[in-house]
């Protein structure tokens, strides 16, 4: 569960509401430490020499898709959603691949572009 | 008329309406930033060795930006949240600190990153002249160690008359075959006072550090300034939601402010998650 739920008006209620927002707190405030750490990371791993360029790009990549992730699925809550927000993403990825997918094609048509 | 379910969820789809926009319009940034980031791969796998310029931007200070935005993310979940607890007080200072971030963020980007390099001047040499500045370039070592060759001299412009510039060289040219100087700097390091004369025949393009420069710096400032658009976006909404007249609905309706501050908390955590992909790919690598 990600999203608190409705406050109540009745105090008993409104405590353990407050307890659970708190933990949601918590836990976003772990997280954001979290990816503090892996910004310190991606910086020193830039600098260490993994043979190939291409090599550190793939490293890179790996903790920057890592960071994304945490911050979609806990700050945008994207690890407990609904159905629809999700189909709305997979027709975002879809189309978004396509894209790429068309730059690539002209890319590899044209080889004056090389 | 009173827009609907912008509290309560609508029955079919389970969420407020809203939310489903946010997500509609960010699905549709996603293929905005799509359309650029497959540009810039696509420039650097066909960028020509040595055409594709590294460490030539301020890490420390790239660094604490995307601290800074990541900070701002978290405040802005934690304003959410204290909104959800009712304590608007709470949510004030949150709210506050995330402006601020975001202020400080932009700030920096426009007020001092942008500035430092339209000052920057860069000149790339002719193939066939690049023998003559070897002692700048330092290319028969870079050859033997296999490295890409350095086809440009940059520094700031000291002068320029009708037939040659004078630059004051960037270290990596003053000592171009010091093995310090084969991988970019975490600090960077300033100008030095060695002056060079390039004569303006040898030159195939001479510009300052601008869009113009290369598909490098092309790429930079478009993806860098579309995302600082969308810092500044997400600074104008959230200072409304911070200002007094927020505490009118904070007051009428707390639950429908609460809302608010996801739906643009949810624009602003992509703001970040797209910043998180920009710093490695443009400072770093």
């Amino acid at each position: 569960m990600n999203n608190p739920p409705d406050i109540s008006q009745d105090p008993k209620e409104y405590e353990e509401y407050a307890h659970g927002v708190h933990q949601h707190v918590m836990r976003y405030v772990m997280v954001g430490i979290t990816l503090l750490v892996f910004t310190g990371i991606t910086v020193a791993l830039s600098y260490v020499d993994f043979g190939a360029r291409k090599a550190n790009v793939a490293v890179a990549m790996l903790v920057a898709t890592l960071k994304a992730g945490l911050v979609a699925a806990i700050f945008m809550h994207l690890a407990a959603e609904k159905r629809l927000i999700y189909r709305i993403l997979i027709f975002t990825g879809f189309f978004v691949l396509g894209l790429f997918w068309l730059i690539f094609l002209a890319w590899y048509d044209y080889p004056i572009f090389r | 008329m009173e827009i609907p379910y912008t509290i309560s969820t609508r029955p079919d789809t389970g969420l407020w309406n809203a939310k489903i926009g946010i997500w509609l319009f960010l699905a549709s940034e996603v293929m905005l930033f799509g359309g650029l980031f497959s540009a810039y791969i696509f420039l650097r796998i066909d960028a020509a060795p040595g055409t594709w310029p590294h460490g030539l931007l301020n890490v420390p200070v790239g660094t604490m930006n995307t601290a800074i935005l990541i900070m701002s993310s978290v405040t802005v979940v934690l304003a959410w949240a204290a909104l959800k607890m009712r304590r608007y007080r709470a949510y004030w200072w949150y709210m506050l600190v995330t402006i601020l971030c975001g202020v400080i963020f932009l700030t920096v980007k426009l007020a001092y990153e942008w500035p430092q390099k339209f000052e920057h001047f860069g000149a790339y040499i002719k193939p066939e002249a690049l023998w003559k500045y070897e002692k700048y370039l330092g290319n028969q070592r870079r050859a033997e160690k296999g490295l890409e060759p350095r086809i440009e001299i940059t520094g700031h412009l000291h002068s320029e008359n009708a037939k040659e510039y004078e630059v004051a060289l960037d270290p990596v040219n003053a000592e171009p075959d010091s093995p310090a100087m084969d991988r970019p700097h975490f600090f960077p390091l300033p100008v030095t006072d060695k002056i060079a004369t390039i004569e303006k025949e040898d030159v195939e393009r001479a510009t300052m550090f601008l869009p113009t420069h290369s598909a490098y710096f092309a790429s930079y400032f478009t993806i860098t300034g579309l995302h600082g658009l969308h810092v500044l976006g997400g600074v104008l909404v959230f200072t409304y939601m911070w200002l007094p007249v927020s505490k009118k609905l904070y007051q009428r309706n707390p639950e429908h402010l609460a809302n608010r501050v996801e739906v643009s908390g949810l624009f602003w955590h992509f703001v970040d998650l797209i910043w998180i992909f920009v710093f490695p790919l443009f400072y770093l690598l």
